[in-house]
């Protein structure tokens, strides 16, 4: 058994339903993100674990117990907002030393505690501060503290750094990622940022409209994202219409020109249409791959470490990763090119 | 949960209960002018007493002429402030804190002894009285238009009319004021409640305004005062609805107020 | 030679401060003409604020201070020890300090009822409405719904009297007394603080409840240790805020009493009126130290907000 399972889960609010038929298991240590658009109900299923909403119909079992309906305050479960939620009337060892406070821990131990939770966050001096002496950055940092303090059985990220600047939040992401893999703990981390997911996690489920699309290892919801909403959510793919020449053989249209796919399309008859996902980064100007397209360059961005450009076929816009490098010759704005990439670069979407 | 809810139905029925059980009481009162019968009768009475037209009146000009003179004072120099002085503005504060801490029984004492000797003219104990209003209204004028100007940003406003070729009349007419319209009227409103039934200075100050009429039935009637309290207390309402409907959706209304 | 040195240092700096000056001197005059036409704009207003606060309000406290031939005294503080002033004073501030206490804490309830109690949308809507007009219903009408309500022949006299053989006239109730100035100012407090503390309230963030929960820590832990002490500064604030509000009030007191109770308020208006023992110099004393409570009050009220605004800088 897994040792965190969320059993058939399902969440109306009104005749609004948020979630439905999420199932999940979470081994010990695993880090899991979910990802999605705001509204997709990835915070509200983690507001669920965390007892602060009770789904509607389903279970949710931690470590072989059921707590489905076990109150928020007796389930030792962690959780940082996205708005830190500091208690602004108590200095930062006031806050990470709540949780034991409240649960009568004796007044040495608090401390002791509170100075191992500020050294592992590496705000050692800072105990006596209050919030809102504090950054954005180190403000968040108190709140995992917080939330580590406990020793809670699980720990619950509800989009931790959006509230950040980018610099500060690429350290703190690391920074989680590395407490988390020091104390081994079980995190559920829900953001809507697919770079975050994509680097913290073990694993990943991407939600959409309080539905799971695909649940798998970062590499496998980016190199093969098994529906639409995967694809055009995860990553920058080139997602075309395309008719279909030849199934069994792999062979599609775009816009008039030819090209073959490495696995073929079964069930689906000659000329008739579907959508063809191509990654940006799988394209390239120079000649390699046995697929090739034809256009024209409609416009040139300059990303830093990548260059992208879009190419117009005919009525189709493919934008094209190039790694930035001295060397670069870029083609000029209106000039035809040709676009060429490997048959597998092609993925066919439901 | 439930018992939460108890408790919460429970404290607003208490609220609603003190709220409403005088307003009833009063109104029931004032139907009881006739022996044995309920009419309308104090309410016609108090209509056709020429003192209260007469009064009611003299303190609606009264009202009209404070909210005047408060929006004059208080409009140009917020905005001013806002947009050159910004380091007045504690001083601003201060100077619009102080009604809170000078009583209206005190500030009339310190206007009578210091401008007495020229309430010979009638006009100058009216403009007196005025003044004393305009300096009870300041919080609450003050507060609305710097909550105004707060939400509109007028620095870009400002630079943005004057890069367009505005002169600054034409700034503080067209865009400012306009701007402004609902916390004007908010401000303007809640100094017509204030003023309208205001007793104290108006009394110490010997004006033949509302206040003391209200004062002078209450000595010498009974039935009278009861519609009279009634009317008052619609017209505070009317007030007070009308702000409300003018900042629906706005946070920062200010209502409160000091004047009893 | 200590002479020729002091004649030196004298000489450098005279030569420095001049050179200063011509140097400083005319660069400055466009900046210094800008900066008169910059205060020029508030102008008006502070001149208003001279003209009608603060020369009337020094004339009164320089009153208290001078006989009637202008000499400088002590005497009108030292009548101010008078038994009878004494007991206006404690009176108000018994009054004061009552429904201050009452109406903060009835306020409290209802404004949490209406706000966090789990109650739909429009009892907050409601509360707000009734609670904008019942703290601006005050004075003179005031007194007569209460005379309506509690007086001799009031409402709810007549119904203790009638359904319950209640006579509460005979038990030491008066309107005209402590108690019944005292639930007739009730009125007027209460919605105060409703209006103070809601936003105080709405500030309370939900995070922090389940941050709270979510550590352990049950309801009562929450308001013990989270909830109240942010709250503290803005509930003790305004409950000055109401001490203030009822301290200066006079219409009220003279619309229910006709100024016959011995108020602060009231006798400062028999001072001006002259109706009783006139003596001007008493009257500015009484002022003054009326003043002096209200400012008390006021920085007390200043000193807690400032505290409570600076913990929720950031946290909004």
């Amino acid at each position: 058994m897994a040792f965190l399972e969320l059993n058939n889960i399902r969440k109306e609010f009104g005749r609004f339903v948020a979630v439905e038929a999420f199932n999940l298991q979470v081994e010990r240590g695993e880090f899991v993100s979910f990802l999605g658009p705001s509204g997709c109900g990835k915070t509200t299923t983690l507001r669920m674990i965390a007892g602060f909403e009770l789904p509607t119909t389903g279970q949710i079992t931690i470590d072989g117990q059921e707590m489905t309906y076990t109150r928020p305050n007796a389930r030792n479960i962690g959780m940082v907002f996205q708005s830190y939620a500091l208690f602004p009337n108590m200095t930062v060892a006031g806050n990470i030393g709540f949780g034991l406070k409240v649960a009568g821990k004796a007044a040495a131990e608090i401390k002791e505690r509170v100075a191992e939770m500020l050294q592992l966050i590496g705000l050692a001096d800072l105990g006596e501060r209050y919030p809102y002496q504090l950054s954005g950055g180190q403000q968040q940092r108190v709140a995992l503290a917080r939330a580590l303090a406990i020793r809670p059985q699980l720990l619950l990220l509800d989009e931790p750094l959006s509230a950040l600047d980018a610099k500060i939040r690429m350290n703190l992401r690391n920074e989680i990622r590395s407490i988390q893999r020091q104390l081994g703990i079980t995190t559920i981390y829900v953001t809507h940022d697919q770079e975050e997911a994509l680097s913290l996690s073990d694993r990943i489920v991407v939600m959409s409209a309080g539905r799971m699309e695909q649940v798998g290892s970062p590499f496998e919801i980016y190199n093969f994202p098994q529906t639409r909403f995967v694809a055009s959510f995860v990553g920058t793919l080139n997602i075309v219409p395309a008719t279909v020449v030849n199934g069994a053989r792999g062979e599609v249209q775009i816009d008039g020109q030819q090209i073959t796919l490495a696995a073929g399309i079964d069930g689906v008859p000659n000329g008739a249409q579907v959508t063809v996902a191509l990654r940006p980064e799988a394209l390239s100007l120079s000649e390699s791959g046995a697929n090739r397209l034809v256009g024209h360059v409609e416009n040139i961005a300059f990303l830093g470490s990548i260059v992208r450009i879009y190419i117009r076929l005919d009525e189709t816009l493919l934008s094209l990763d190039e790694f930035n490098n001295p060397h670069l010759t870029l083609p000029a704005i209106g000039a035809a090119t040709t676009i060429y990439f490997p048959l597998e670069a092609g993925l066919i979407l439901p | 949960m439930r018992v939460t809810r108890f408790w919460s139905w429970f404290w607003i029925a208490l609220g609603v209960l003190y709220f409403f059980l005088p307003l009833y009481a009063t109104f029931q009162f004032s139907l009881k002018a006739q022996r044995d019968t309920l009419s309308f009768l104090a309410y016609q009475n108090v209509l056709n007493d020429p003192k209260f037209a007469e009064t009611f009146l003299f303190s609606l000009q009264m009202a009209v002429w404070t909210i005047l003179v408060g929006v004059v004072l208080v409009v140009p120099t917020v905005y001013w402030v806002h947009l050159r002085l910004p380091a007045v503005r504690p001083y601003m504060e201060l100077v619009t804190l102080m009604p809170f801490v000078i009583p209206a029984v005190v500030l009339v004492f310190g206007l009578i002894r210091t401008y007495a000797p020229l309430f010979t003219w009638t006009w100058m104990g009216r403009a007196v009285l005025v003044a004393g209003y305009v300096v009870l209204s300041l919080p609450y004028m003050y507060r609305s238009v710097d909550a105004g100007l707060r939400a509109m940003d007028v620095r870009s406003l400002t630079e943005a009319a004057q890069s367009l070729g505005a002169s600054w009349p034409t700034i503080l007419w067209r865009i400012i004021l306009p701007n402004l319209r609902t916390a004007l009227l908010s401000g303007a409103f809640l100094t017509l409640a204030i003023v309208i039934g205001e007793f104290t200075l108006a009394s110490l100050l010997a004006q033949p305004a509302f206040g003391p009429y209200l004062a002078l039935m209450g000595q010498n009637r009974a039935y009278e005062p009861a519609a009279l309290a009634i009317m008052s207390f619609a017209l505070t309402w009317a007030a007070m609805g009308l702000i409300q409907w003018l900042g629906r959706g706005r946070p920062g209304g200010s209502q409160l107020s000091g004047t009893h | 030679m200590l002479l020729y040195i002091v004649l030196l240092w004298c000489f450098v700096t005279t030569k420095d401060l001049m050179a200063q000056l011509t140097a400083v001197g005319p660069s400055q005059q466009p900046m210094a003409a800008a900066r008169f036409w910059r205060w020029l704009g508030v102008i008006p207003f502070f001149l208003f604020a001279i003209a009608f606060i603060f020369w009337p309000s020094a004339n009164l406290f320089l009153g208290a201070f001078r006989t009637s031939d202008g000499a400088f005294t002590v005497e009108h503080l030292v009548e101010l020890g008078q038994p009878f002033i004494l007991e206006a004073y404690w009176l108000s501030i018994r009054i004061s300090f009552v429904t201050a206490l009452g109406g903060g804490i009835f306020g409290f309830l209802l404004a949490y009822a209406a706000i966090l109690g789990g109650l739909p949308r429009f009892v907050r809507t409601a509360l707000m409405t009734f609670s904008g007009v019942a703290s601006n219903f005050a004075g003179v009408p005031l007194a007569f719904a209460f005379i309506a309500t509690l007086g001799r022949v009031g409402l709810i006299t007549v119904l203790l009297r009638d359904l319950f053989g209640f006579q509460l006239y005979q038990y030491g109730f008066n309107l005209y007394g402590f108690w019944g100035l005292s639930i007739t100012y009730m009125y007027f407090q209460f919605p105060l603080m409703v209006l103070i503390i809601a936003p105080a309230l709405d500030g309370l963030r939900r995070e922090w409840r389940e941050a709270a929960e979510n550590l352990g820590a049950n309801s009562w832990q929450y308001w013990r240790y989270v909830a109240l002490p942010i709250l503290l500064p803005t509930l003790l604030g305004a409950m000055i805020l109401l001490f203030g509000n009822a301290f200066g009030a006079y219409a009220t007191a003279y619309g229910l009493t006709g100024g016959s109770l011995n108020l602060v308020p009231l006798l400062i208006g028999q001072q001006v009126r002259g109706d009783v023992l006139h003596n001007p110099g008493l009257g500015y004393a009484l002022a003054l130290g009326m003043v002096v409570v209200m400012t008390i009050t006021l920085i007390g009220y200043t000193w807690l907000q400032r505290r409570s605004s600076r913990w929720l800088r950031q946290a909004n």
